[in-house]
């Protein structure tokens, strides 16, 4: 197609493939990054595709140059991205917070690999899940999307910018090398069918009257670099016109305001799938990859007798904790099953209604059915 | 009904390739469901490689093989390497002038990849021989589908691909069909 958006229709492509097709369709046109197994093909393929369409992507110096770019870009009034694995993620964690209190929207995609450290750099992790929520120093809230398959890889990388783009903030999508490198059918739609979500622009006439940071609003307006607005950010805490403060009440302001922003909206920002719950008495709760191994182990146990259901948590942060109590209210036990050695299972505990049996798996290779599925059955006895 | 298949060979070899083609097939043009991963030995230049494909007429949840219906090996190492990973009764295509191995729990299937690749005259082709013969055993994607991938995939080859997919399809065909008269005695 000579627009250079990608073609509607069905698709076989590889993950991280699927993940740059939707950045395009979300209207993202600016790509900085350093590759990093397994996420470099998003890099990759961003060079290829982003001048088709008008955009561009650059390769910079390290991850934390990547995501200072990314902010420049964001105030220049671009949609931007960037992609990494454990390593580079740590290196981000600080201009994440940068991009946090700047109120930058900027996309962060995670393809986790085995860690700690370089890990096991061509093999799946889930190590990620606290970093992704509490990495950064200070008190900042995340929205973080898990997904288990090609096509939920592309629709929330999509979701990632709308939130962003809505909210003003980053948000991380949280892959793993399964997802990321695997190939599968994806349904790409047409431009019209996608709904992309703009971000509120500041408008440079009504500057004379408006604060910049209203701290008492939902979200601000965002005043873009070269439209006449004036551009004060600062990384320091700020008052409502945009200068250094040392303020512990308009502290409380500024942080009220910018952690409201993802607070406020938590239940609008909760994606989930249930399968079999209604009737379940043992529940696997699992994200990301595990959750296709944990799909296996209940039908297994259903087909053994055993009333198994699968809930799918897809946003991990802000977490969702209304779904976790009503869930746990009406079953025997929660299962939880991650390829680390405990993350995600701590919120989850901290709502459960009751017991929880945690199911911890090395990194090094997807978490297998039968694991899951004698876990379900200790549980269910 | 849930298909597995690992197609593994030497680097250049093609499996990989051969892998998508398949996967591909089945996802685009044979109606089905299909996953496609990929695994290298830490070196790529001589380094083993594979694919593994599942197939499956519903959505694919654990998306990793658990045990192979088709194994279809490039290099006689990955013969023996791989052998555990193959059901009993299952069937292993084999390039019949790089393998020696065989077994007596499964189907083996020597296809001579390389003289059929060579006839053509693009020795480069011995993997799409091989597909043939994987697609034979599977009985689905059906032929046609592979064959469309294939033009996708190598459109400025269509025909050279046609014939040696074709090839092995009807040699695997005919070895299916003699050994199902042996064990029938």
């Amino acid at each position: 197609m000579s627009s250079g958006l990608p073609r509607p229709g069905v698709h076989f492509m590889m993950g991280n493939f699927a993940c740059v097709e939707a950045a395009i369709l979300a209207g993202c046109r600016f790509f900085a990054g350093y590759p990093i197994t397994p996420s470099s093909e998003i890099f990759e393929r961003a060079c290829v595709r982003f001048p088709q369409v008008g955009g561009i992507a650059v390769e910079m110096e390290d991850e934390m140059a990547s995501v200072a770019a990314l902010i420049g870009a964001s105030y220049a009034g671009a949609k931007a991205m960037t992609a990494t694995s454990g390593p580079g993620f740590s290196l981000m964690m600080e201009n994440i917070g940068l991009a946090f209190i700047m109120e930058a929207p900027i996309v962060i995609v995670n393809v986790q690999r085995a860690g700690p450290s370089t890990g096991i750099p061509t093999l799946i992790g889930q190590g990620d899940v606290m970093q992704a929520r509490w990495g950064s120093h200070g008190d900042i809230e995340t929205v973080v999307y898990s997904p288990s398959s090609v096509q939920e890889f592309f629709d929330l990388t999509i979701q990632a910018f709308n939130t962003a783009e809505r909210l003003r903030t980053p948000v991380i999508v949280l892959t793993d090398q399964l997802v990321g490198l695997m190939w599968e059918k994806v349904v790409i739609p047409s431009p019209e069918e996608v709904k992309v979500v703009e971000r509120k622009i500041m408008d440079a006439r009504l500057l004379s009257t408006r604060l910049p940071f209203d701290y008492t609003v939902d979200v601000n307006p965002m005043p873009i670099v070269g439209t006449g607005c004036r551009v004060n950010i600062d990384s320091l805490t700020h008052d409502e016109r945009g200068y250094p403060t040392t303020s512990q009440e308009i502290s409380e302001k500024m942080l009220r305001y910018l952690l409201g922003k993802i607070r406020n909206h938590a239940r609008e920002l909760w994606l989930y799938k249930e399968f079999m719950i209604d009737d379940a008495e043992v529940v696997v709760v699992a994200y990301g990859s595990t959750a296709r191994s944990a799909l296996n182990a209940v039908k297994q146990a259903r087909s053994r007798g055993i009333k198994a259901g699968l809930l799918q948590l897809i946003t991990l942060w802000p977490f969702p904790s209304d779904v976790i109590e009503k869930v746990s209210q009406h079953v025997n036990a929660l299962v939880v099953p991650e390829i680390n050695f405990g993350q995600l299972v701590h919120p989850i505990r901290e709502y459960a209604k009751c017991p929880i049996l945690e199911v911890n798996w090395a990194p090094g290779s997807l978490i297998e059915p039968n694991v899951i599925l004698d876990a379900v059955g200790v549980a269910a006895a | 009904m849930r298909h597995e298949v690992r197609i593994t060979g030497l680097g250049g070899q093609g499996a990989i390739t051969a892998g998508h083609i398949l996967g591909r097939a089945a996802a685009i043009y044979g109606d089905k469901e299909a996953v496609v991963t990929e695994g290298y030995s830490p070196y790529i230049t001589g380094g083993w490689s594979r694919a593994d494909v599942i197939i499956s007429d519903e959505p694919i949840d654990y998306p990793l093989i658990t045990k192979l219906d088709v194994l279809a090996t490039m290099y006689d190492e990955g013969f023996v390497q791989n052998l555990r990973h193959v059901k009993s009764r299952g069937v292993i295509i084999t390039v019949k002038e790089l393998v020696k191995h065989s077994s007596k729990d499964h189907k083996v299937l020597p296809i001579p990849a390389i003289e059929v690749a060579e006839q053509l005259g693009r020795r480069i082709v011995a993997n799409i021989v091989i597909l043939g013969a994987i697609t034979a055993v599977l009985g689905t994607p059906p032929l046609e589908s592979v064959e469309k991938a294939l033009a996708d995939r190598f459109p400025k080859a269509v025909e050279l691909n046609r014939k040696a997919v074709q090839q092995g399809y009807s040699i695997a065909s005919e070895l299916l069909a003699s050994t199902d008269v042996l064990e029938e005695r």
